[in-house]
């Protein structure tokens, strides 16, 4: 039997116990925590009233990314509540000891593209932070997963947090993804076959030729959406494309302290023949673009294949949200807004891939288009690339990092009734303003959309 | 924290599926630094109309939806973000549980952790509690985790023990964390050296 053979999730999981005890969960030690402005507020005020200190501000970092606006950093914030709330996050990390990296500093960026580029994020950490999709940085087989304030308010008191094990599901990608075919449309299907509860309480282990076959950035799009599907966290076993991509890079182990760690990292796979609680099979030579016609991430299609046809209330609950009809193609829909970015979406390679698209064309004068780094250093890296001439001479809005229009706080939203296709994460009712609807993609079928005024399949233009 | 008693309430009925955090407080209200007055926010989207008056079929602003302390929803409630300021908004507003098939765990986690029961109940249970008459008033036992429903029938959930423990006696989870310091002190001495401090760079 399988009795010692652990899943990557375990073997994470083992090293982090402090502490055990009948009737409580078991008492985790976290090596990574990420602190934004949004949740974090009320997390610091309840040390204040209880009198405590950060236990470990260095192991904490802070940036601002959701509430900031995407406009020129030399002007102030407008919103006077944003504004509060990010001189809050910076004022409350000088207070605790943490280290910020603030609107104005050239490491800012959205939490889950800053940490791996960073190096903050290593295989086998614990990481936690006050976001759902702290997910992503499991992409480096690191156990990561987000968190309420209250417990970001246990992490900062104690560097440790409650918890029960999760289930383990291993998600096996075989064969081989074809030109026009990207992680986004490996996750979109995932999530469309198990549903958006469909990973609840488990952690998902991504796994098979096609992951492997995948970069750290694409790695990280899959992971990032391990959270749609419900489940708490996803990981995918630390390689050499992990190392390769780890090394040299600022936080990163170096020389001696570098061997060893990597040393160490090879022994995070799962033990062959460790037994999981669910498998699902993916066939990667089969996958075609994926698009969302709904308003979870579950309702999910190939991009040519009709909308389906309402199988209970929720269905058709968003198909009249969205204005659609089943039995229709979304391919051919006209668009209002093309959205690139988000911590699904807005990482160099992502921003390559579109611009591979747009070169040299113009956008559909109809269509709105955004481009949004996800980080200052994806920022600076696009510069020396030449991206942000070749995205505004196609016609392009290209703007400063932050969450932007995924989450729309900081403005940057649709209006009542306008459609998007967007790279984020969340296609739900108002999530990309009140009234807008949200049809979420690749960032290739995004730049196709946005060159034909209508949602496209990109294989078509390639 | 209060310790967790038992109540009666009638049930508030939300039977949509999926409803996620974003529904439940969207997000453009979470720019603020505080925890207070987030229920006049809650389901702010489906509660108001565009120009801001009360949308008279929304169920908040029936007279169903006042004054009452369960909220019984459809599966999987909660999923999506982690904002706590979904359990925040539900509780000011005035709920105290929250009846579903299932929940989202993060959700769940928050709930817990802000005198939030999240009550789990088998299809044919949550089915019948949707086919109740409006007035109709359940018991929710948190010691025995058990629903009373009108006609005496006990219908019994689950709940983390330590949870439950945390609820019935109003313990705060951070200081029972906060005993355990030798435990995270040993913990860290045991792990110098592989413990991946950030504090050779920062």
């Amino acid at each position: 039997m399988s009795g010692n053979l652990r899943t990557l999730s375990q073997k994470v999981w083992d090293s982090h116990i402090v502490h055990e005890e009948p009737g409580a969960p078991s008492l985790i030690y976290i090596d990574l925590h990420i602190v934004h402005e949004v949740t974090s507020p009320q997390a610091f005020e309840g040390l204040r009233q209880r009198g405590l200190k950060v236990r470990r501000p260095d192991l904490a970092i802070a940036t601002v990314d959701h509430s900031i606006p995407t406009t020129d950093r030399s002007l102030p914030i407008l919103d006077p509540i944003a504004a509060k709330q990010v001189g809050q996050l910076e004022k409350n990390a000088a207070e605790f000891g943490i280290p910020c990296f603030g609107m104005h500093s050239e490491h800012q960026g959205i939490c889950h593209v800053i940490g791996p580029e960073l190096g903050f994020t290593q295989p086998g950490m614990t990481v936690v932070c006050g976001d759902s999709h702290t997910s992503t940085h499991g992409a480096f087989g690191a156990l990561a997963f987000g968190i309420g304030t209250s417990e970001v308010e246990n992490v900062l008191a104690s560097q440790c947090l409650l918890q029960r094990p999760s289930k383990t599901f291993r998600v096996l990608v075989n064969g081989k993804l074809r030109p026009g075919v990207t992680a986004k449309d490996i996750i979109l299907a995932l999530i469309a076959q198990i549903g958006i509860g469909g990973g609840t309480g488990m952690v998902i282990e991504y796994a098979g030729p096609a992951i492997r076959a995948l970069d750290m950035e694409a790695r990280m799009t899959v992971c990032n959406m391990s959270i749609e599907g419900g489940a708490r966290a996803g990981m995918i076993a630390p390689d050499d494309t992990t190392f390769n991509y780890l090394k040299g890079r600022p936080f990163a182990p170096q020389g001696k302290d570098w061997d060893a760690a990597v040393e160490r990292w090879r022994q995070l796979p799962t033990d062959e023949g460790a037994r999981f609680d669910r498998e699902v099979i993916i066939d990667g030579d089969e996958l075609e673009p994926m698009i969302t016609w709904g308003t979870n991430p579950g309702m999910g299609i190939s991009i040519n294949a009709p909308i389906p046809a309402p199988s209970n209330p929720s269905d058709s609950k968003a198909l009249a949200y969205m204005g659609l009809e089943s039995g229709k193609p979304l391919a051919g829909h006209p668009v209002n807004v093309v959205f690139i970015g988000s911590c699904t979406n807005s990482r160099i390679s992502d921003l390559r891939s579109a611009a591979n698209i747009l070169k040299g064309r113009k956008v559909n004068p109809n269509v709105r288009v955004m481009v949004v780094p996800g980080s200052m250093e994806v920022k600076r890296q696009a510069e020396a690339e030449g991206l942000p001439e070749l995205f505004r001479a196609a016609g392009c809005d290209y703007r400063e990092p932050g969450c932007s229009m995924c989450i729309a706080m900081n403005g940057d939203q649709l209006q009542p009734g306008e459609y998007s296709v967007s790279t984020s994460n969340r296609n739900f009712e108002g999530r990309q303003g009140k009234g807008g609807r949200t049809f979420l993609a690749s960032p290739l079928t995004a730049a196709a959309t946005a060159l034909m005024g209508v949602v496209t399949d990109v294989r078509t233009i390639l | 924290m209060k310790p967790f008693l038992p109540f009666e309430s009638r049930m508030v009925p939300l039977p949509s599926t999926n409803i996620d955090t974003d529904q439940i407080i969207p997000a453009r209200f979470l720019k603020t630094t505080s925890k207070e007055g987030l229920d006049l926010q809650l389901f702010n989207d489906w509660r108001y109309n565009a120009d801001g008056t009360p949308n008279p079929d929304f169920i908040l602003n029936t007279p169903r939806g006042k004054n009452a302390e369960i909220l019984l929803a459809g599966d999987n409630f909660g999923c999506g973000s982690s904002r706590e300021h979904a359990p925040w908004a539900l509780t000011q507003f005035g709920f105290r549980a929250v009846i579903s098939t299932s929940f989202a765990d993060i959700f769940k986690g928050n709930s817990l952790k802000n005198s939030l029961l999240p009550i789990v109940v088998p299809a044919d249970v949550h089915a019948k509690l949707f086919a109740m008459p409006e007035d109709a008033k359940v018991e929710v036992d948190l010691a025995s985790q058990s629903l009373i429903l009108p006609d005496g029938t006990k219908v019994e959930f689950p709940v983390d023990p330590f949870s439950k423990t945390c609820l019935l006696e109003g313990i705060d989870e951070l200081g029972w964390i906060l005993k355990q310091e030798p435990a995270i002190a040993a913990f860290e001495a045991r792990r110098i050296g592989t413990l991946n401090t950030l504090q050779n760079f920062v």
